[in-house]
């Protein structure tokens, strides 16, 4: 099974220190961690320096993988105008790195992609003629297609619907369990990582502040710190933890 | 993956019809292939009927296929004079394509191609200073002076571009300007170059700026092949990174592209292609950017097919291109880059006008 362990990683653009000393519990295939922190944490930079796209010291450890490219990453949507259908687009995203032809295995792997996450249907679009919410289970496709051992996905969720947000987190917490596959999420809804993430990393300004089974790091303390705001979380009806904000400070 | 069966029915398997699709999307493409590359034989054949002396095209096949069937006069003029001058039209017509769709690739940029950055008129100031004064920007290669200079400036154009263009906030448009100004730039260069070039060297510049393809040889058209033979497969290796490049840099490197390096690698070998075609036939203008623009139409982006197809659309577009400038004036034949220019500036201002709606 694929194991992560970052230690004391840190991350500079230039000469600005983005990152700074970011140590991790070692984490394993299967669970799903969520990524909290406001906005410019350093989420993103975080996933760049996971993947090596950024210098830095520390160490990025990863076990129990045979993969070349174990990792695959999922960047925030940018609304590329290329000339491509939907299918076209996951294909590449799979053959990167490999030889121009491409197998019926690569074509398979498409498709179980595009069906796990229920686009089949748009196989055939152009992705210029995407809703936001579409190029984004597009994206997931795009990383799920490298069958990959660890998902790093940046805000996956930001420009779904209610039923497409809870039906991708499902999914992808189903395919965590059944490939043994370690995935690191950037949720901003606190609500979904209560709900979906096993584990929870908080970086706040560059720095890890909190980790940790992600019921015990989402509490009203660490609401208030970092997030600046005045909540309760409270089970509901059905026992399940509800995250319930009164104010922002 | 053995799903549980309720989920199974949340996603019916329909992923199967989804392959074929695509097999299908394949299949229609290779034949669009086929279909540019008969019609790129079909100008050929016309073109090389066409001349001073025509021919019928059941005398032009012959001729191609049983070269020893034929009158001796007939395959002369067919092979020693037409043939260099229809083919080099088909190579310079894919490299300037090929030039125009890797740069619209890796600049992101609908606008971009050889002529409209000022890389072929960097490529001609460079030649110009050969022709016109026996300049030499490497010296130890006196005999390929002029492809060697155009390169040189073409490289130093092009890195300009790709550098200016790296700084935050520069746009589409801004870059567009920039190779304008380049334009300009050169076009100066090139009046002072005249103005203190020899009577006899002024008219070779002038004719040579108008883009011809008549002084085609067998030797130059050698080279101008093996440059694009060369250059092709080294693009056609980064096949799936450069389709990944029009997804935009962040999307790129997720998938394992480095974009800096590779936009670099390419605007090398683009520079070559553009200034192999420069310094052999001349300013041809368009061609790279109206050629990857009717590939892209017609096959899209995966460069599978979109690199053969601009190369096939730049060949057919500037083999017709050699058979109107016959045919427009009986008995004259018309400099070729003229020709592309009238048909591809209205395409330009088209681009250009359309760019908000999304041109590609």
């Amino acid at each position: 099974m694929v194991t992560l362990t970052l230690d004391r990683l840190s991350a500079r653009y230039g000469r600005r220190q983005i990152l700074a000393d970011i140590s991790t519990p070692t984490l394993h295939g299967g669970q799903v961690v969520a990524l909290l922190g406001p906005n410019a944490a350093g989420k993103s930079t975080l996933f760049r320096r996971i993947l090596g796209l950024l210098e830095g010291d520390g160490e990025v450890r990863i076990t129990g993988t045979r993969s070349e490219r174990p990792i695959a990453y999922m960047p925030q949507d940018n609304g590329a105008t290329a000339v491509l259908t939907v299918y076209e687009a996951v294909l590449l995203a799979r053959m990167q790195g490999r030889r121009l032809k491409v197998a019926d295995a690569d074509l398979a792997e498409v498709d179980k992609a595009l069906a796990a996450l229920g686009i089949d249907t748009l196989a055939g679009r152009d992705i210029g003629n995407l809703s936001g919410g579409q190029r984004q289970l597009v994206g997931a496709a795009q990383a799920l297609v490298q069958s990959p051992d660890i998902l790093l996905l940046d805000e996956p969720t930001s420009a779904l619907d209610l039923h497409r947000q809870i039906s991708l987190l499902g999914i992808l917490r189903r395919l965590a369990q059944e490939r043994n596959m370690l995935i690191i999420a950037a949720l901003h809804d606190l609500g979904h990582a209560l709900r979906f993430a096993d584990q929870a990393l908080v970086i706040e300004s560059g720095r890890l502040v909190d980790c940790g089974p992600c019921k015990q790091v989402v509490t009203p303390p660490m609401l208030r710190r970092t997030f600046q705001v005045e909540a309760r979380i409270e089970p509901c009806s059905q026992g399940r933890p509800q995250l319930i904000v009164e104010a922002a400070i | 993956m053995a799903a549980a069966p309720s989920r199974a029915a949340a996603f019916p398997p329909a992923a199967a019809e989804d392959a074929n699709l695509y097999r299908r999307l394949v299949l229609r493409r290779q034949l669009i292939l086929a279909a540019l590359t008969l019609a790129l034989f079909a100008s050929l054949c016309v073109d090389l009927a066409l001349g001073p002396a025509r021919f019928g095209l059941d005398q032009v096949i012959a001729a191609l296929f049983t070269p020893g069937s034929v009158e001796d006069s007939l395959r002369v003029i067919l092979w020693q004079i037409r043939m260099p001058v229809a083919l080099m039209a088909l190579v310079v017509g894919a490299s300037l394509s090929i030039a125009g769709a890797q740069m619209q690739t890796i600049l992101s940029n609908p606008l971009a191609s050889p002529f409209t950055l000022g890389i072929s008129a960097g490529a001609s100031f460079g030649a110009a200073l050969a022709l016109a004064f026996g300049v030499t920007l490497v010296p130890a290669l006196v005999d390929y002076a002029i492809p060697l200079n155009a390169f040189i400036m073409a490289m130093l154009t092009a890195l300009a571009i790709h550098f200016l263009s790296m700084r935050r906030g520069v746009t589409i448009e801004t870059i567009v300007l920039l190779g304008i100004a380049m334009v300009f730039i050169f076009n100066s260069l090139m009046a002072l170059i005249q103005f203190f070039a020899s009577q006899q060297a002024v008219s070779a510049l002038v004719f040579w700026t108008m883009g011809s393809l008549t002084k085609a040889t067998w030797p130059k058209l050698g080279i101008a092949f093996a440059v694009l033979a060369m250059v092709v497969p080294l693009l056609a290796r980064h096949g799936w990174a450069l389709t990944a490049m029009r997804l935009g840099d962040a999307k790129a490197e997720s998938l394992g592209v480095k974009p800096r390096a590779l936009r670099l690698e390419v605007l090398i070998m683009v520079s070559l292609l553009a200034a192999i075609a420069v310094s052999f036939v001349g300013t041809i203008g368009f061609v790279g950017l109206v050629g990857p623009h009717i590939a892209r139409l017609l096959l899209g982006e995966d460069q599978r097919f979109f690199l053969p197809g601009s190369a096939l659309c730049g060949a057919l577009m500037l083999s017709v291109g050699s058979v109107l400038s016959k045919v427009i004036i009986p008995g004259t034949i018309i400099p070729i880059g003229i020709i592309t220019s009238l048909v591809g500036i209205p395409f330009f201002l088209f681009l250009i006008l359309n760019h908000k709606k999304n041109a590609w």
